[in-house]
């Protein structure tokens, strides 16, 4: 996967309108004295997304839903009611109940809570790691580049699914095996990213401004925190937000196998993959955790998507000391 | 040219190698097939299980190199990739499920790349068009909805539509069914067994590809070529076609090599979902029962895929662009 | 009849500041044969309004007016179908960046191939494959038969501005619309595209729209001009009428701004205040009356009309409410030339200065890469292959140079500070290869650099308070000394404190520019490295950068080393050239004395090469036009580097042409102040 590098371009955002005209520049005047900050004004851009918008207000609700719901619901995740096995939609069991009796929504909402911590926690770590591993790379070039990419390449050549569940299946299947899977999720998944932040530094390092801060006489590593790193940043939190909704689809996909999460600890995988084996009998075990989980990602992807178009500094963002 | 493909392949055999062994050392080490019997009632002979487990290589007792090198000698020797207690030689269980997998993977790639390829540009056309805000929220719905999810909906479905339908037209248990007695009729229930999965493959791989080709046909139309292709005489829907398309494939090709990757991993759920008997399937099957020999030929397996894909990508890729084919 | 007849043309487009006005009434008419400029700065319309007549405009334009070809056929009632029938067959473009014009994927034969077949589907493809070789054969590409096969990434910027043109010209069109045809390319390169462009209009017998910036390309090139301004024609008239009687203020202040190659004045450039205006929400009057020191009242209030100026030809308008008062007025009297006050530093003979900087025998090579994927070495460029130069206080030294001549490395290579690969870089009467690293840090002090960019040299991110701290910060100057330095240095530039908390994306780039210029002053260098300060700006705010930087030397005694592809800019700010070719200097000296007695055959090319605002010289000058591209400097020519393209080496007989052939000219005296390298040296007067 040597070649990608004319993928690793980064945001391409850069979506031109069709045949647009050179030399026409636009501009907004701006009232004298007024700073409109850079975070002002991507909020203002994020906000003019519907799409977005309405998926941050999902992710809000979800994550109050998950926080609060264990309080305020009758039953339990881990209550098995005797009297009700299998059974639909009722006025006591909202969402039903499993084969084991357990209630349907107590249970979708513990998943989605679990799921939701995996997610972000493994986004982190990911993130994290792409853009140590991937500026170092460019900054010092030589052989701490080589071995970088080496090391990317053949974490990326092993089926990291297949891994990951080894060494879950290995591991002490204790309390916090979910934390071991969050790290093992990020600690596999961060080297496209890695080497797309690669290839934004060097490209960034050649920059007049990157110049011109060495010849002045800043030392390297004031160069990487003020120029390099925020120059990166809204890539790196627009791969923050899209990768949390990949490692929750990850993480639902290795305990839908049954490799992932296991019970009694549950998450929307394992929800789904229980609800799976009958989901053409009795398809309430399944749906539910499923739409939640897919309207969750949604949501997460609609703000990534609408991040990455208000921080994307090529779009017109107006302004003009003249 | 073939020298760069040779040397990729090298390269790519190196890595595949530091891989697969690695993958081995981290299941033999990590998982310990002697659990299994620890179970059992009645309980079996100590001694019984420890002859079982060596003839399989899979013993704890045995050093974990020494194990290595039995198994690599094995596998350079003999092309034996081992057995386990319970299921067998992994040669014999491989060569079976291996095309079961293929065919999937190879309908799911092409059609996914083709489909994604031509939604994508097509949608590009249509931007801040009607047509293309419908793909849009299509594709972003796709992409957030994992692939068994998206098989299980489509068994729901398909059984209420067989049910509303006079005859049964979609199948969704194994590879193949009971077969009618007519003509073609093998064939037939074949297509009918692959339909759903391939569907599910085709959507999942070519929605997240189209947006990509979306993306990279918008920056192609906005080119100056097109403009110039115009202003000789070429009507727009011509010069789209026959320059901004042909150019934002280049970079398509490059992606070809991550479709392939993820397609293994797409693969296996759908194998589970509509219990087809491949690769996927032996892999989780595999780790549950702590079947080392068995993860490695599937990590194997993997890793021959991804390299194939990206050794497919950079042909592709050398076809399309004349600055990498004689540069 | 006339070819074309535009009447009104208005073109508009929504954007999210508002509606783009980009065009607002431009008329003219085109006759067989002609060549008219459409002359204006970024943003004033002049590609929109070829691309409306195209039919190439972006969809969402909104377009009233009329174009009829022939005087009958309306273009802008067409659709795509029906337009298309007349792009390429009748009205042909040449763009401006043949770097992305040409399709990447397609060998360039085939893409004049197609422009045939698209309009004559009947020619059989070995015919339409035997006119591409024969149009490229024409345009001047050499092997045109082998070289059709090539891809455009296999073409220099000039050859594929020539392939351009070949496709332009293929189906015989009436029209040619050349869109800042030279604008991408060195000044050799564009010498030749102008002639072959020249060369294809008289093939043709085509009428020619040419669009560019450059007054001295359509002093040299065009019969009738109109000059735009924030989508307004506001002058249009003979190649004569505009160049010798201007009427309106902003091409009289243009014309004036910009430095001659021809002569040197002592004198500061007249300055046109200010920037173009925005497009969108156009405030009433004269768009230029902000910027026009003669604007009265009426100015501010409503838009004059184009009015006939009565003077010369009928065919001259001008759009001034104070037509009658301008007549005769040349740029001194209406725009404010500021004075430049000299310090007595620079009245120093030249030997009583200390040297600031000193550079003996410097080499640069870098390892040639190959293969698009796989990086191999290939050889060795040499980029810089042993150059001498001296920098004393107070003085400016300009190096000039086609791209690739390695100018731009040789800044790059000092301002390391680091050994380089071959010779003695002493900033200072410090040399670098001995620096310990906090002797190189604290030389950085003293040795400052504007880039060409002022966009890409500024970090987007940072507020411009913090982006001319940052070597103060650097320097660990403490807050209260930075924050007042900070605000000195704005004001020193000609900036006001309100800016100091925008971000650089607010500022027009003459604005930038001077951010950047007072960051490089924050630490009082003694050097400043100017990497073409100017060349990325528009012409009518070059000047005031222009006069800063002369301003600033004068007023802090600094020494600059400047590089620049225009050599009318470095004959007016330099006190000494430089002429780079392939590595090496090939002439050096007094900058008077090597404009007017060229002695090396590259120097003369050069000089020969900028095109002169003035349409009475440009007839008459003597041009030395180079053949063919600069050799790659990874395999430069053995003897003399400059002899595959050289008119002289031509010249000579057998014998003489031997030497140049084997042995390398070394840089001799031919002055006072000026050594130039070659065998036969010889004073050709080209400007």
């Amino acid at each position: 996967m040597g070649n990608s590098d004319t993928l690793d371009e980064g945001p391409t955002g850069d979506e031109r309108p069709v045949g647009a005209v050179s030399g026409t520049s636009v501009s907004i005047s701006e009232p004298a004295n007024v700073r409109l900050g850079r975070g002002k004004l991507t909020l203002r851009r994020f906000l003019r997304n519907k799409l977005a918008v309405i998926g941050l207000i999902g992710i809000l609700l979800l994550i109050i839903i998950a926080t609060l719901g264990p309080y305020l619901l009758p039953w339990g995740y881990l209550d098995i009611d005797k009297k009700a096995f299998l059974k639909p939609p009722s006025a006591k069991h909202w969402l039903g109940t499993t084969q084991a009796g357990r209630d349907v929504l107590a249970l979708t909402i513990a998943g989605m809570r679990k799921s939701l911590i995996i997610g972000f926690l493994a986004g982190t770590i990911a993130t994290g790691l792409a853009s140590v591993v991937g500026t170092a790379a460019a900054y010092f070039g030589g052989w701490t580049q080589r071995i970088a990419l080496w090391v990317i390449d053949l974490l990326l050549i092993v089926p990291s699914t297949l891994i990951i569940a080894v060494m879950m299946k290995g591991g002490v299947n204790h309390d916090y095996a979910w934390v071991v899977l969050a790290l093992l999720l990020g600690a596999f998944g961060w080297m496209i990213t890695g080497r797309v932040m690669r290839s934004m530094t060097l490209s960034i390092r050649n920059r007049e401004y990157v110049l011109a801060a060495k010849y002045m006489g800043l030392p390297p590593w004031k160069i990487i925190t003020r120029h390099i790193i925020p120059n990166i940043s809204s890539y790196m939190i627009v791969d923050l937000t899209l990768g949390v909704g990949g490692y929750i689809l990850a993480e639902t996909g290795l305990s839908f196998l049954g490799l992932g999460i296991q019970a009694p600890d549950t998450s929307l995988g394992t929800l789904i993959g229980e609800g799976a084996r009958m989901a053409t009998t009795y398809s309430w075990i399944f749906l539910t955790p499923s739409a939640i989980l897919v309207f969750l990602v949604l949501c997460i992807n609609a703000v990534g998507d609408g991040l990455r178009d208000a921080l994307d500094p090529s779009s017109q963002s107006g302004g003009s000391a003249a | 040219m073939a020298r760069y493909i040779a040397l990729r392949v090298l390269n790519y055999t190196v890595l595949l190698f530091v891989a697969v062994s690695l993958a081995y050392l981290l299941a033999a080490s990590s998982l310990n097939p002697r659990q299994i019997y620890a179970l059992r009632q009645p309980p079996v002979d100590p001694d019984v299980i420890e002859t079982i487990l060596r003839n399989c290589n899979i013993s704890d007792n045995v050093p974990l190199l020494e194990r290595y090198f039995t198994w690599l000698k094995n596998i350079f020797t003999e092309w034996n990739w081992g057995c386990s207690p319970t299921n067998g030689s992994v040669n014999a269980e491989v060569s079976v499920r291996v095309w079961v997998s293929l065919r999937l993977m190879i309908i799911g790639t092409l059609g996914g790349v083709v489909t994604g390829v031509l939604v994508g540009a097509w949608a590009a056309t249509k931007q801040y068009k009607a047509p293309d805000r419908v793909y849009t929220l299509a594709s972003l719905f796709v992409i957030c909805t994992p692939s068994f999810v998206m098989g299980i909906v489509a068994q729901i479905l398909a059984v209420k539509a067989n049910n509303a339908l006079p005859w049964r037209i979609f199948e969704f248990v194994g590879e193949t069914g009971s077969v009618d007695d007519y003509p073609m009729a093998a064939f037939v229930d074949r297509l009918q067994h692959l339909l759903l999965p391939t569907v599910v493959l085709i959507l999942v791989t070519s929605a997240a590809l189209s947006r990509i080709q979306r993306n990279l046909m918008l920056d192609a139309l906005g080119a100056d070529y097109v403009r110039t292709a115009r202003a000789k005489g070429l009507p727009k829907r011509k010069a789209v076609m026959k320059h901004a398309l042909r150019t934002a494939l280049i970079p398509t090709g490059t992606y070809v090599a991550f479709t392939v990757a993820g397609m293994f991993v797409g693969a296996t759920y759908t194998e589970r979902v509509f219990s087809f008997p491949g690769m996927g399937q032996y892999a989780v099957d595999a780790i549950l029962k702590m079947d080392i020999n068995a993860i490695s030929a599937v990590t194997a397996f993997a890793g021959v895929c991804t390299m194939c894909g990206a050794i497919l990508s950079d042909i592709v890729v050398a076809i399309l662009d004349p600055r990498v084919r004689l540069g | 009849m006339s070819l074309l007849s535009v009447r009104d043309l208005c073109v508009s487009f929504p954007s999210e500041a508002g509606v783009v006005q980009a065009v607002r009434g431009v008329t003219f008419d085109l006759e067989r044969g002609q060549t008219m400029a459409l002359v204006g700065e970024s943003g004033s319309g002049k590609s929109v309004t070829s691309l409306a007549i195209m039919g190439l405009h972006p969809e969402n334009a909104k377009i009233t007016g009329s174009v009829l070809l022939d005087g009958t056929d309306e273009l802008l009632t067409k659709n795509d179908e029906q337009m298309s029938k007349i792009r390429g067959l009748r009205i042909a473009m040449v763009f401006q960046d043949p770097l992305s014009a040409l399709t990447p994927v397609y060998a360039v034969g085939d893409q004049i191939v197609e422009t045939i077949l698209t309009h004559s589907p009947e020619t059989s493809k070995e015919d339409a494959w035997k006119r591409a070789v024969h149009l490229l054969d024409l345009v001047g590409i050499p092997d045109a038969a082998e070289r059709a096969r090539a891809f455009p990434f296999e073409f220099s910027g000039g050859m594929r501005q020539r392939v351009m043109i070949a496709m332009a010209i293929a189906n015989n069109p009436d029209i040619i619309i050349a869109d800042e045809p030279t604008t991408a390319l060195d000044v050799t390169i564009q010498a030749q595209v102008l002639e072959v462009l020249q060369a294809a209009q008289a093939e043709t017998g085509a009428a020619m729209i040419l669009i560019t910036h450059d007054l001295g390309v359509v002093a040299g090139n065009a019969d009738h001009v109109t000059v735009m301004y924030a989508g307004r024609m506001v002058e249009q008239g003979s190649v004569d009428d505009i160049f010798y009687a201007p009427a309106m203020p902003y091409t009289i202040g243009l014309l004036g701004t910009v430095p001659r190659l021809d002569h040197k004045s002592g004198e500061a450039l007249p300055i046109l205040e200010g920037n173009p205006p925005s497009v969108v929400n156009l405030v009433p009057g004269c768009p230029f009356a902000p910027r026009c020191p003669m604007a009265i009242d009426k100015c501010h209030e409503s838009e004059p009309e184009l009015t006939a100026t009565g003077e010369t030809q009928a065919g001259h308008l001008s759009a001034c409410w104070r037509l009658e008062e301008t007549k005769g007025l040349s740029h001194g009297d209406i725009f404010e030339v500021p004075v430049v006050r000299r310090n007595e530093l620079t009245t120093l003979p030249r030997d009583e200065r200390d040297t600031v900087l000193d550079i003996k025998n410097l080499h640069k090579h870098f390892p040639l890469l190959k293969g698009a994927i796989y990086r191999r070495q290939a050889g060795v460029v040499k980029a810089v292959d042993g150059i001498d130069l001296d920098l004393r206080a107070g003085e400016t030294l300009g190096l000039v140079g086609e791209s690739g001549s390695g100018k731009s490395t040789t800044l790059l290579e000092i301002l390391e500070l680091m050994k380089p690969t071959q010779g003695r870089i002493v900033v200072l009467g410090n040399d670098t290869a001995q620096l310990s690293r906090n002797a190189r840090r604290s030389l950085r002090k003293d040795i400052q650099v504007v880039f060409q960019d002022p966009m890409a040299a500024l970090d987007p991110r940072l507020p411009v308070f913090d982006i001319i701290a940052e070597p103060l910060g650097a320097f660990g100057w403490d807050k209260a000394a930075i924050e007042e330095r900070v605000f000195e240095l704005l004001k020193i530039v000609g900036l006001q404190a309100d800016h100091a908390d925008r971000y650089p994306q607010h500022f027009s780039g003459g604005q930038r520019q001077r951010i950047g210029i007072a960051r490089a002053l924050a630490l009082n260098p003694r050097i400043l490295v100017l990497d073409e300060p100017v060349s990325a700006l528009d012409v009518s705010i070059q000047a005031g950068v222009i006069n800063l930087l002369e301003q600033l030397q004068q007023e802090l005694g600094l020494s600059y080393l400047l590089v620049a592809h225009d050599l009318a800019v470095i004959r007016h700010i330099c006190d000494r050239v430089a002429v780079m070719y392939l590595g090496n200097i090939v002439e050096i000296g007094d900058v008077e004395d090597v404009y007017e007695h060229p002695l090396h055959p590259y120097t003369q090319a050069l000089l020969s090469a900028i095109p002169i605002p003035d349409p009475k010289v440009e007839r008459e000058r003597q041009r030395v036009v180079l053949t063919g591209d600069m050799p790659s400097p990874a395999d430069p020519p053995s003897g003399c580097k400059f002899r595959t393209r050289c008119p002289k080496f031509l010249s000579l007989d057998a014998d003489s042409q031997a030497r140049c052939v084997g042995v390398p000219p070394e840089l001799s005296v031919a002055g006072a102040d000026h050594n130039v390298a070659c065998h036969y040296p010889e004073v050709l007067r080209v400007i």
